[in-house]
């Protein structure tokens, strides 16, 4: 309604635009996650002493940098309308793997290929289960997460200590200033951040992520590469996976089997409350990255409070998925 | 006799009652006296397959309920959830009671842990059938907000009960039968008479099949959706309590973990697609049968119980694979190949017939 009587002023056609990004089923959700973001951390910077300050966001930023890389893996391929429940049992093999290779003698660099190759591979399988024997991604990303999880107890079941020196070396927090600090694990995730959102956007792989998300059979029709693309997107989550057990393991110097468990519903809820639809073909990374703060900013307020338990976390987590889908709903379904 | 043993390939119960039969065979000739059951002095049964049937019944009461959510093309993931507060309120209440051996506080506690599930199942209807969201997202939320939940009624403690009555639930046995294999034989009869002696079980799948054509044809989806998801989320409190009176413990973070997927596996090898439309309770049944023996077998055989999520993921891609639309393609390509390549012994028989 805004923008037909758009002419009228320079100021009215603003608000036009702003409210139609915020009504837009592509933009809004994400914007009200950044508000959200924004109105939580000045509400925290009221109410607890030395909440409002940039070493609160560099905290979260070394907190989740994990997450964050997850959430970036799990957007491609909620994105292209599927599911992956594997990340997380993914994410503890990888610090397994990482703990275990070092404890007999590997040197850190074929630890790191190693485990960037084989879950990797394990996407490659899904993503092959996926297309070609047409399995939902539910069932495959779910046997893959027994397997992985399995396959951790077997390789160990006691958590290994990491004590190799380039390991330490990635724990140690590099100074910005005074009270500030980051670790190289951020760097990465950001990097990684960096590049997803190139990649999405503006590559052909990206678009083709975006059309199966909207409509398999249209973009087959369109003559995309689909079966391709479908395959890769789960290869892309089982790397972010490996790289994030990567980063988890710089960032508590440990492998153990049962560290992720819920790893997936933590990225998957972090993706929707960063505003991806989850039918696919609408979102962006950069909301997921917002959502991953929020979640990690609920989890520092519940702290900063004191008095809060705990499983308010959870709570909080839940009702504010709820919140997020009702939104999506409204605002997908006005403009259907 | 070629098209007899195709039928009974080409049936969905073929590949997994084999591989319910292997596992059994397998525990059979690893471990002997696997099959033997015996009576011990008190009139109850015992025995390897005995136990299976009784440890595998929470598994099998919540498949069931997921059947039928799963045949209206959805999924409930907040079943594990469910389970831990149904136990939780049922364990607070018959502990802040003056006389937990009384068998009126264990009714009422189970009769409200059961009334608390069933509300929040209509609450996982309502967001599916009235709001439209997703069903894997809708019970999400549930699932992740549940285990809070449970803990605020717990208060973060891991709630200990002494309690005869409330002991039995889990571990009693009724006519030599452990009383949890009843209830399951139970739940599963009830299900099955309701489900398939009315038209409630054709009006489920219609659902499932196409939304809009059983809309059109005046099915009331939205009731049916109601139903089905607070069926499953009463069928998951009865597991909960069973599972916490088996442990005689409630722990909100650890009762019913990962029995969603396990319920969500029994339904899928039972040869019902996720994709909704035609369920089979007797495949579930087999389904919930191949887990437990399954873990059994993993425990018998001497590997490593921490390896049996091996053996699952195995399991489920055998399955799956086998039953996946590629593969019956493939077969039914193999199956006709021999009528181009060679005469066949029918050659009257039109192609159209395949």
């Amino acid at each position: 309604m805004t923008t037909l009587d758009a002419p009228q002023s320079g100021i009215s056609r603003v608000i036009g635009r702003v409210g139609d990004a915020f009504t837009s089923p592509k933009s809004g959700p994400v914007l009200v996650t950044g508000v959200l973001f924004i109105v939580m951390f000045v509400a925290g910077g009221v109410r607890y002493n030395g909440f409002f300050s940039a070493t609160t966001v560099l905290n979260l930023l070394v907190s989740y940098s994990y997450l964050l890389v997850l959430a970036i893996g799990m957007s491609f391929v909620i994105i292209s309308g599927g599911i992956d429940l594997s990340v997380g049992a993914v994410l503890a093999l990888s610090t397994i793997i990482a703990a275990k290779g070092l404890q007999i003698g590997m040197p850190p660099v074929v630890v790191i290929v190693l485990i960037l190759v084989s879950t990797s591979i394990l996407g490659l399988l899904v993503g092959l289960m996926i297309n070609v024997f047409q399995i939902q991604p539910f069932i495959a990303t779910l046997a893959a997460m027994f397997l992985a999880r399995g396959l951790c107890y077997i390789i160990a079941k006691e958590s290994i200590a990491i004590t190799d020196p380039f390991f330490t070396s990635m724990a140690q927090p590099i100074i910005l200033g005074p009270r500030l600090s980051i670790t190289a694990s951020v760097i990465i995730a950001l990097v990684v951040l960096a590049i997803a959102v190139w990649v999405l956007q503006y590559t052909r792989f990206g678009r083709t992520t975006y059309a199966i998300g909207g409509g398999e059979q249209s973009g087959t029709l369109m003559g995309l590469p689909i079966a391709r693309t479908k395959v890769l997107v789960y290869v892309i989550s089982g790397f972010c996976s490996g790289l994030a057990g990567l980063l988890y393991s710089f960032y508590t110097l440990s492998g153990y089997a049962l560290t992720g468990v819920g790893g997936e519903l933590d990225a998957i809820s972090a993706v929707v409350i960063g505003g991806t639809l989850l039918t696919g073909g609408y979102g962006f990374v950069l909301g997921s990255a917002l959502g991953v703060l929020v979640l990690g900013l609920i989890q520092t307020m519940i702290t900063f409070e004191g008095t809060l338990s705990s499983w308010w976390t959870k709570i909080f987590i839940g009702a504010l998925l709820l919140v997020f889908i009702v939104l999506q709903k409204v605002l997908t379904s006005r403009r259907a | 006799m070629k098209d007899i043993f195709f039928k009974v390939i080409g049936n969905r119960l073929f590949w997994p009652l084999v591989m319910l039969v292997a596992l059994v065979v397998t525990n059979a000739v690893a471990v002997p006296g696997f099959l033997s059951i015996t009576v011990n002095a008190d009139g109850n049964l015992f025995g390897s397959l005995i136990d299976i049937l009784r440890n595998g019944a929470p598994t099998l009461i919540i498949a069931v309920g997921m059947t039928l959510v799963i045949a209206t093309r959805g999924i409930d993931l907040s079943v594990g959830s469910l389970c831990a507060i149904a136990g939780a309120m049922a364990c607070s209440i018959i502990l802040t009671s003056p006389d937990p051996n009384n068998i009126g506080t264990v009714t009422v506690a189970v009769l409200v842990a059961l009334a608390l599930a069933l509300v929040l199942g209509l609450w996982n209807g309502m967001l599916v059938s009235v709001l439209g969201v997703q069903p894997m997202i809708a019970t999400l939320i549930l699932m992740t907000a549940g285990r809070g939940i449970a803990m605020l009624i717990t208060e973060g403690q891991i709630l200990t009960v002494q309690s005869t009555p409330f002991k039995f639930l889990g571990s009693g046995f009724i006519w030599g039968i452990p009383f949890a294999t009843v209830v399951a034989a139970v739940v599963l009869a009830l299900v099955a008479l309701l489900t398939r002696r009315t038209a409630l079980g054709m009006l489920i799948e219609s659902v499932g099949i196409n939304p809009e054509a059983s809309r059109q044809a005046g099915v009331r989806a939205r009731g049916l959706l109601f139903l089905v998801y607070g069926l499953c989320a009463l069928l998951a409190a009865v597991a909960g309590i069973i599972l916490t009176s088996n442990q005689t413990a409630a722990d909100a973070n650890n009762t019913g973990l990962f029995i969603e997927l396990d319920a969500i596996l029994a339904v899928v090898i039972g040869g019902t697609s996720l994709n909704g439309g035609r369920y089979s309770l007797t495949g579930t049944l087999v389904g919930a049968l191949v887990i437990q023996t399954l873990i059994t077998t993993v425990y018998t055989v001497g590997i490593p119980p921490i390896a049996t999520m091996v053996f699952k993921a195995a399991v489920v891609v055998v399955v799956t694979l086998l039953q996946s639309p590629t593969t019956t393609a493939a077969v039914e390509r193999w199956r006709s190949r021999p009528k181009t390549a060679q005469p066949s012994s029918r050659p009257s028989e039109p192609a159209v017939a395949r």
